[in-house]
């Protein structure tokens, strides 16, 4: 049992319509691993991410968070989605950091950390007042946290979305190309934060095109190619020894980051 | 009209009653807005709940009170209840639900409206965190509309106001009853209503600078 894997995705389908989006995929993020989903824009990298916070409800195969079944439960062989309630509960158990921040507007910094705290977890104002503090000060934004999201620029407001998000404690962190939206000036503050989160023993299972972050972050890399996993495994056989044809010309396209991968392209 | 002789002093003599029955208006119009915009929250979540036996009932309500005219429904309700032995209400009081069911439509379609412009992330953002339905519509969506919304709400107010005028019809001693009144008694027709109109006029600016200015507070925040 001390071995259980935090998350399990068993042979997860989605379909929008008539269109089947993930075809079966088999995932594990053990405890304290960084795992990195790479592939095509359109390969179903978000949909999976979204399967797994139940912003979007898979239609087939199981996600385990720690053993326990997300979104749904088995009644008398029929497949129940759980309660609103429950769903809110297992999502409180989850980060999610979003490629447009989604910070509420209406909030400060510190009270769009603050707000999870107190209402979702229970804490006293005084409690989330210090624990965001805290976590604003890890991301580096301590003097930032009566600004208004409109005060900040694309980089601190996708660090103060880290810092709302792992504030909450969640036993696992999603991230979906953070840093697509952003300066390219901005990128390496954001990609710092994430780096120090790894190096804390945050589990994180994360979504970027910034090639060279993955690489140097990740424990585990899956290759994804229209909804099903074409090829995964560490960083190095990945990147250094590109087996999949597809995986080989996507990765190509990184203009000569990669060995090999550039010599095949 | 060529010969016609302004003797403010009559305006002088009744500023008291004026001031009172403008303050009475403002009342009326601020009330009503407020147990409207109740009422409108309520239509517009009817509206969108996908319930047709919801919707519908709030969709007849809301074209009903959209296509009749206000001093109709004023005269329905305090000639009407009266009738189904509702008799409690003074005139002032039937004159508020009136008012009110009739913000209660206008707002139901502020609302709706601004709660289908409320962007898709911040809902996705509030499940993130694993806030519950109502959380979600208490810390973030409210506030959100409300912020989107508060233009539209501050035209209401203002329309609400001058349409207090109209309860003069019940006798309700608000401005333009008030008004009637001392022209009545004193037949400075000229003085009495010019000075009612520049009360109006100059109390809607007013209003309106004080919500540019709460807008304005608020607008950066968005
Ligand atoms: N809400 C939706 N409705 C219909 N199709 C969708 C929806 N969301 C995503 N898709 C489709 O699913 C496919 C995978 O999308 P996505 O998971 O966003 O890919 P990625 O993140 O890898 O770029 C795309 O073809 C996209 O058009
Ligand atoms: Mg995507």
């Amino acid at each position: 049992m001390t071995d259980q894997p935090l998350l399990q995705a068993t042979a997860v389908h989605k379909s929008f319509g008539d269109v089947e989006v993930l075809k079966g995929i088999d995932l594990t993020v053990r405890q304290g691993q960084v795992v990195s989903l790479i592939g095509a824009s359109g390969s179903g990298k978000t949909t999976f991410l979204r399967c797994v916070n139940l912003l979007e409800e898979h239609d087939g195969g199981e996600i385990l968070l720690d053993g326990d079944p997300i979104g749904y439960r088995d009644i008398g062989g029929k497949r129940r989605r759980l309660s609103e309630a429950k769903v809110s509960a297992q999502r409180a158990r989850i980060g999610m950091v979003f490629q447009q921040f989604n910070l509420f507007p209406h909030l400060t910094a510190g009270d769009n950390v603050m707000l999870g705290l107190t209402k979702v977890l229970g804490k006293s104002k005084a409690e989330a007042r210090e624990i965001a503090g805290h976590w604003l000060g890890r991301v580096g934004l301590a003097e930032r946290r009566d600004h208004y999201p409109y005060q900040l620029s694309g980089g601190q407001q996708q660090r103060v979305a880290i810092a709302r998000a792992v504030a909450m404690q969640p036993r696992l962190l999603l991230f979906d190309e953070v840093t697509s939206a952003l300066d390219p000036e901005l990128v390496a503050e954001v990609l710092g934060v994430m780096h120090a989160l790894a190096d804390a023993g945050m589990t994180m299972l994360l979504v970027s095109h910034e090639m060279l972050f993955v690489r140097d972050v990740s424990h585990h890399v899956v290759f994804l190619d229209k909804g099903r996993i074409a090829q995964q495994g560490r960083p190095a056989d990945v990147f250094d020894n590109p087996e999949n044809e597809r995986l080989r010309s996507f990765l190509g396209r990184f203009h000569g980051l990669f060995g090999r991968a550039s010599a095949a392209s | 009209m060529i010969d016609y002789h302004f003797d403010w002093s009559v305006i002088a003599r009744n500023s008291d009653k004026l001031i009172d029955a403008l303050i009475l208006g403002l009342w009326l119009a601020v009330v009503s807005l407020a147990i409207g915009s109740v009422i409108g929250l309520l239509a517009a979540y009817a509206r969108v709940s996908g319930k047709w036996w919801l919707s519908r009932p709030v969709w007849l309500y809301v074209e009903f009170i959209r296509c009749t005219p206000l001093l109709l429904l004023i005269f329905l309700i305090y000639f009407g209840l009266p009738e189904f032995d509702i008799s409690f209400l003074n005139k002032t009081q039937s004159f508020v639900v009136s008012l009110s069911l009739y913000a209660g439509a206008y707002m139901s379609e502020v609302f709706r409206a601004g709660l289908a412009s409320i962007p898709k992330q911040y809902v996705e953002a509030a499940k993130a965190i694993g806030l519950r339905p109502w959380q979600r519509q208490a810390y973030v969506i409210l506030p959100v509309m409300f912020r989107i919304t508060l233009p539209s709400i501050s035209n209401n107010l203002i329309s609400l106001f001058k349409d207090t005028s109209l309860a003069a019809a019940i006798a309700v001693p608000e401005l333009t009853f008030t008004a009637r009144q001392i022209n009545a008694n004193t037949f400075r027709v000229m003085e009495v209503w010019l000075t009612a109109s520049a009360l109006y006029l100059v109390t809607a600016y007013l209003i309106a600078i004080l919500l540019r200015l709460l807008e304005r507070r608020y607008a950066a925040i968005r």
